[in-house]
C-alpha cells in the first residue's frame, strides 16, 4: 500500500510536516508551521459544557441496519420512564439521520437561545438533537465528506444546551470512521462512560441463522459484557416507523421486557 | 460471504491481482479485508485514508476483461459515495441500484440517497426492496417482519424502475455467512426467483442501453 497518509506522523508528533511522509502532502506546511499542534481548545470547552451530563453511552456497530437506532430509541424512551431521569439523545449519524422520526420528531427544527442549541423535546424529561432537525425536507441529503461531518459534531457537542441530564445517548452510523473517532477525541477529557455495541443475529434465531457461535461466544472470547438478546418483533419496527414508544403501547410483550432488562436489570 | 475470507490479494507488474472464489474466474473480488492481517483488525481510518484507498482500488486492480463491476458501499452519502462517484464520472458508470428494507425509516435514508444520486447525476437503475417477508420454514406463513411495500412506493413516487422484492430466507443468511452461492444452492426458493429476475432486467436494460454486451 503506497498510501502516503499510511505513515502520516499526526499534527501533534513532533516529525509534524517533517517525516519523509509529509512531502507533497497538502497540509506539510501547516503542519510544519506547528499551528496545527497543541490540544484542541474546544476540547475543553466540551467539557465544562458537558459537566452537567452525568452519564454518555455510545451505541456502536460495525454494519448497518443491525438497529442502533432502534436500540438507542428503545435505551433512552425506557429510561425516560423514570420520571426523575432527565434523558439527552444525540444522533451523530449525519448522512443518515434516522432518530427524528423513531422518536417522533419528523420535521421539527432546531431552535437557538442565548445558551445555545436546544435540543426537540419528546417529552420533558427526553430532549433530541439530530442532523435531521437542520434539514429543510425528508429528501434533503447531507452529501458531506469527514471534516465537514466532524464539525457538525463538535457543534453537537459544544452547542448544545442540554441542561442537566442524567444519561445522554450518542447514536452513530456504522463503522469506525470519522465520527467516532471525532467523538472519542472531542470527549477524551468529558468521560465516556463506555460503548454499547449492537449486532445480529442471534443464537435461536430463525431468520438471520448464525454460523459463527453467535454474539455471547464473541463477547466471551473478547471478554466483553454480554448484555442481552433483543428478539425480533415486528411491533417495534412499526413503532420505530411511526415515532411511537413501543413500552407504552406493548409493554407487556417479551421484547418490552427483553429492553427493560437490558435497561434495568429487572 | 464469497467464500474468499483469508485470501490475499497479489501483486503483479501491471497491479493487484483480485481474488477469485472459483476456478472459472468468472467473478472477480476486490475488498479491504485482503489486506488486513487477521479478521478482527479493525479499520479505523477518517475520510482521505479512505479515499485514497478507494482511489487505489479503481486504479490500481488488474480486473481484465469483465462485463459488470459491481461496486458495494457502505450507508451514507459521504466520503466513499462522493469519491467513487467522483472517480468514475468520466468512464461513464452505468447507474446506481438503491437497496431498501420495507420499514419508513430505511426508505428515509433511500430517500436522502436518491437525492445523492441526482444532484451527482449518477443514473439510477432501480429501487430492490430487500428482507420484504418473511416465509415461516415451519408453517410456510409469510409475515411482514418488517413491514412491506416501502420500496415499491418509493419508486411510483420518485418515478424509477421498482427492481422487486426479495423476501427474507434463512437459507440466504445461511449460505452468506458460508460462502455459498444461494442463487445456485436454492435455485427454486421465492428469493432466488427475484434475485435472477432482477439480474435478468439489469443485463437487459444495460446492454440495450448499448453498453456491455
Amino acid at each position: 500500500m503506497g498510501s502516503g497518509h499510511r505513515d502520516c506522523p499526526g499534527t501533534e508528533s513532533e516529525d509534524a510536516g517533517k517525516a519523509s511522509a509529509c512531502e507533497g502532502c497538502p497540509n506539510q506546511n501547516i503542519c510544519a508551521s506547528s499551528k496545527a499542534k497543541g490540544p484542541d481548545p474546544d476540547i475543553a470547552v466540551i467539557k465544562e459544557r458537558l459537566s452537567s451530563v452525568k452519564h454518555k453511552i455510545l451505541v456502536l456497530s460495525g454494519k448497518g441496519g443491525v438497529g442502533k437506532t432502534t436500540f438507542t430509541s428503545m435505551l433512552a424512551r425506557g429510561l425516560a420512564q423514570s420520571e426523575d431521569l432527565q434523558i439527552g439523545v444525540l444522533d451523530v449519524d449525519i448522512c443518515g439521520p434516522s432518530i427524528p422520526r423513531v422518536m417522533g420528531l419528523d420535521g421539527e427544527q432546531v431552535h437557538q437561545s442565548g445558551s445555545g442549541w436546544s435540543p426537540v423535546f419528546v417529552e420533558d424529561n427526553l430532549g433530541v438533537m439530530s442532523a435531521g432537525f437542520l434539514l429543510g425536507s425528508p429528501d434533503d441529503a447531507i452529501i458531506w465528506r469527514g471534516p465537514k461531518k466532524n464539525g457538525l459534531i463538535k457543534q453537537f457537542l459544544r452547542d448544545v444546551d442540554w441542561e442537566d441530564v442524567d444519561f445522554l445517548i450518542i447514536d452513530t452510523p456504522p463503522g469506525t470512521s470519522d465520527e467516532h473517532l471525532s467523538l472519542v477525541q472531542y470527549l477524551q477529557n468529558a468521560n465516556i462512560d463506555g460503548a454499547v455495541v449492537i449486532t445480529t443475529p442471534q443464537n435461536e434465531s430463525q431468520i438471520f441463522p448464525p454460523t459463527t457461535g453467535g454474539v455471547e461466544q464473541m463477547a466471551d472470547e473478547m471478554k466483553v459484557p454480554f448484555l442481552g438478546k433483543l428478539p425480533l418483533d415486528p411491533r417495534i419496527g412499526k413503532c420505530c416507523d411511526e415515532g411511537t414508544s413501543f413500552f407504552e403501547e406493548f409493554s407487556d410483550s417479551p421484547a418490552a421486557k427483553a429492553y427493560q432488562h437490558i435497561i434495568t436489570g429487572n | 460471504m464469497l467464500n474468499v475470507e483469508g485470501k490475499d490479494i497479489h501483486q503483479s507488474s501491471q497491479g493487484w491481482i483480485p481474488v477469485y472464489p472459483d476456478a472459472s474466474q468468472s467473478l472477480a473480488v476486490m475488498s479491504i479485508a485482503f489486506l488486513l492481517n487477521r479478521r478482527d483488525d479493525p479499520i479505523v481510518w477518517r475520510g482521505p485514508k479512505k479515499n485514497a484507498m478507494i482511489k487505489q482500488f479503481l486504479s490500481d486492480v488488474v480486473w481484465g476483461e469483465l462485463d459488470y463491476l459491481i461496486i458495494d458501499t457502505p450507508p451514507g452519502t459521504s466520503d466513499e459515495h462522493i469519491t467513487v462517484v467522483e472517480s468514475l464520472q468520466e468512464y461513464n458508470p452505468d447507474g446506481a441500484i438503491l437497496v431498501t428494507t420495507p420499514q419508513a425509516v430505511a426508505v428515509g435514508d433511500v430517500r436522502r440517497e436518491l437525492t445523492f444520486c441526482r444532484k451527482t447525476k449518477l443514473p439510477v437503475l432501480g429501487v430492490i426492496e430487500n428482507m420484504s417477508g418473511f416465509v415461516c420454514p415451519h408453517c410456510s406463513e409469510c409475515s411482514n417482519v418488517f413491514s412491506k411495500g416501502g420500496g415499491e412506493a418509493l419508486a411510483r413516487e420518485f418515478e424509477i424502475p421498482f427492481l422487486g422484492c426479495v423476501p427474507l430466507d434463512p437459507q440466504l443468511a445461511r449460505c452468506l455467512e458460508q460462502g455459498q452461492s444461494y442463487v445456485d444452492a436454492f435455485p427454486s426458493s421465492p428469493s432466488s426467483q427475484v434475485l435472477h429476475k432482477i439480474a435478468e432486467s439489469l443485463h437487459q436494460r444495460t446492454t440495450i442501453n448499448g453498453l456491455p454486451s
